[in-house]
């Protein structure tokens, strides 16, 4: 594909701000989708948008992974953060929704709840993300409806694995990385899942996405272990962002933080008003 | 009997009845009765409870009255196999809503859904309606004002204060109709459902099924013991009723028709 390559191959720098909307307007088709997805509730994106026209131009999936690195750049300066805990699950989120050099929100709030004790929290292309977000929740919600009971917190992480796996795989697929955190409602067992948007599932102790990841992965390799209290987890949070407001480019307004524990899903305060000096 | 007019869904018979829907109707009638009923903030469902085999698992025994969405509840009576299918359709329709308007959906909505698909399998070839009426209660988002509405096989629905559906539907609604006041606090809205299902259920708390709901608050299936209580509370007033008026008079449960039922009925109502 030919503008994937030309923007892969070198000549990216010069036109850096070639903004998401000019790539999509090369190929419109790119727009028009349908994909039919195993449960029931589909997302709106994928609904009666007609037939496909067959000999569009197909993206090989190695270029759109480039293509898509580059219009993350941005995305990848969203910060999700996750840490579990003895028994809990700490997920972190940065507060500035970001467009391009601007930040337009400076209270976003990137997760959803997907059921009591289950969090999800995502970044990755707007509107993409909030898109996938509630298509999930939907399903998650529906699910605990007809069976009145939740679905635990593994089942969900690779139900959300097969649906961007089968989204990879449509002609317009989600560009949305995911952290998913939830207590185990019967044996109390904390648990965190790392998704990208290339379906990857790993289960971790602790895991960060973005650029974060260069930053906060050794800290925590070097503080973290499975016994942690939840004070314990929030201080080791409080360093990783310290490390992010001293070397991170952008200001990233600070960090939603949530906490889920056996009981649900509780809302932590966060001292975002800390100034960290650079080095 | 009807001379072939019965047999497909989608025709009619010369005087104008569509006999399948009306079929489908003797279906609820020989259902479990369900009653609702409105109380000032708060809204009831009851529902006679078929008595559980002796090697039953009534944990985990589906229930007549079930969840559509945290804010909306549905009793129904009729097949229950039927059911299962009409509340799967209404809690895809609720969690839909809920994705694609970001806002909860209203009783009224959710009410005009179920009917309409009950209405489609009247008239769309190669089905069979709905065996099923059902009764759909809750509070809309932010609202105080309960609601309670019926949905019948042949798609209509309508708006109540207080209603019954199903066995000896007829006997219930009557007593609610001479029973039933203005603005009830929960403990007498209550305590009018169980008086009513006491009507025809003889065998007492141990076969009725309490669901409440209050604004903004989750379904609570009310437990046993507290039915039993009720049950005790309302038996014994009616005692002292019963001497009260005539001391000759044997003492004891309800005095309407009650309808026994038969070990060869058919398993499914």
């Amino acid at each position: 594909m030919d503008l994937g390559r030309w923007i892969i191959g070198g000549s990216l720098r010069p036109c850096a701000l070639l903004s998401l909307a000019s790539v999509r307007s090369v190929h419109p088709d790119r727009l028009k989708l349908q994909c039919a997805f195993p449960l029931e509730l589909q997302s709106s994106r994928h609904r009666d948008l007609g037939p496909v026209p067959t000999n569009n131009l197909k993206l090989p999936l190695a270029d759109l992974h480039l293509l898509s690195n580059f219009v993350h750049n941005i995305a990848k300066m969203e910060i999700l953060l996750g840490i579990t805990g003895k028994d809990f699950t700490l997920i972190a989120a940065s507060k500035a929704a970001m467009r391009g050099a601007t930040i337009l929100k400076a209270s976003d709030d990137k997760t959803r709840h997907l059921n009591k004790h289950t969090l999800m929290a995502y970044s990755g292309e707007a509107g993409d993300t909030v898109q996938f977000a509630e298509y999930i929740q939907a399903n998650a919600q529906l699910y605990s409806m007809r069976n009145e009971s939740d679905l635990s917190p593994s089942a969900l992480a690779n139900f959300v694995r097969g649906e961007l796996a089968t989204s990879l795989r449509s002609r317009k697929p989600y560009n949305v990385n995911l952290l998913l955190g939830g207590v185990d409602p019967i044996t109390h067992k904390p648990s965190l899942y790392w998704l990208d948007y290339l379906a990857a599932l790993a289960p971790l102790p602790y895991a960060a996405h973005g650029y974060a990841q260069y930053y906060c992965l050794s800290i925590l390799d070097k503080h973290h272990h499975p016994d942690i209290t939840l004070g314990q987890g929030i201080k080791l949070l409080t360093l990783c962002t310290d490390e992010l407001k001293r070397r991170l480019p952008v200001d990233f307004k600070g960090m939603t933080v949530k906490a889920v524990t056996k009981d649900g899903i509780v809302d932590i305060e966060f001292n975002d008003d800390k100034v960290v000096k650079s080095a | 009997m009807a001379s072939g007019y019965d047999r497909a869904l989608s025709v009619f018979s010369p005087d104008g009845h569509v006999f399948q829907v009306e079929y489908a109707g003797e279906a609820v009638k020989r259902g479990t009765c369900a009653v609702g009923v409105k109380g000032k903030d708060v809204v009831v469902l009851g529902c006679e409870k078929r008595s559980a085999m002796k090697l039953q698992d009534t944990r985990i025994t589906p229930s007549k009255i079930g969840n559509i969405d945290t804010h909306v509840c549905l009793a129904f009576a009729g097949l229950n196999a039927d059911a299962r299918i009409l509340v799967d359709k209404a809690r895809l329709e609720a969690q839909s809503h809920r994705l694609n308007l970001e806002d909860p959906v209203t009783i009224e909505y959710i009410t005009k859904y179920v009917a309409g698909v009950q209405q489609r399998y009247t008239q769309s070839g190669g089905v069979r309606p709905f065996g099923i009426s059902t009764l759909i209660v809750g509070f809309d988002n932010g609202s105080k004002t309960p609601r309670l509405y019926q949905t019948e096989p042949s798609g209509i629905y309508s708006a109540w204060k207080a209603n019954a559906i199903g066995r000896s539907s007829k006997t219930v609604r009557e007593f609610l109709e001479r029973n039933y006041k203005e603005d009830m606090d929960r403990e007498a809205t209550v305590r009018l459902a169980i008086k009513s299902l006491l009507e025809v259920v003889q065998t007492g708390a141990k076969n009725i099924e309490i669901a409440i709901m209050a604004p903004g608050k989750l379904i609570e299936m009310l437990p046993v013991e507290d039915i039993e209580s009720y049950v005790k509370n309302i038996e014994q007033e009616k005692q002292e009723e019963a001497a009260k008026k005539k001391t000759g008079r044997t003492p004891g449960q309800g005095s309407a028709a009650i309808l026994t039922r038969s070990q060869d009925e058919p398993g499914d109502h």
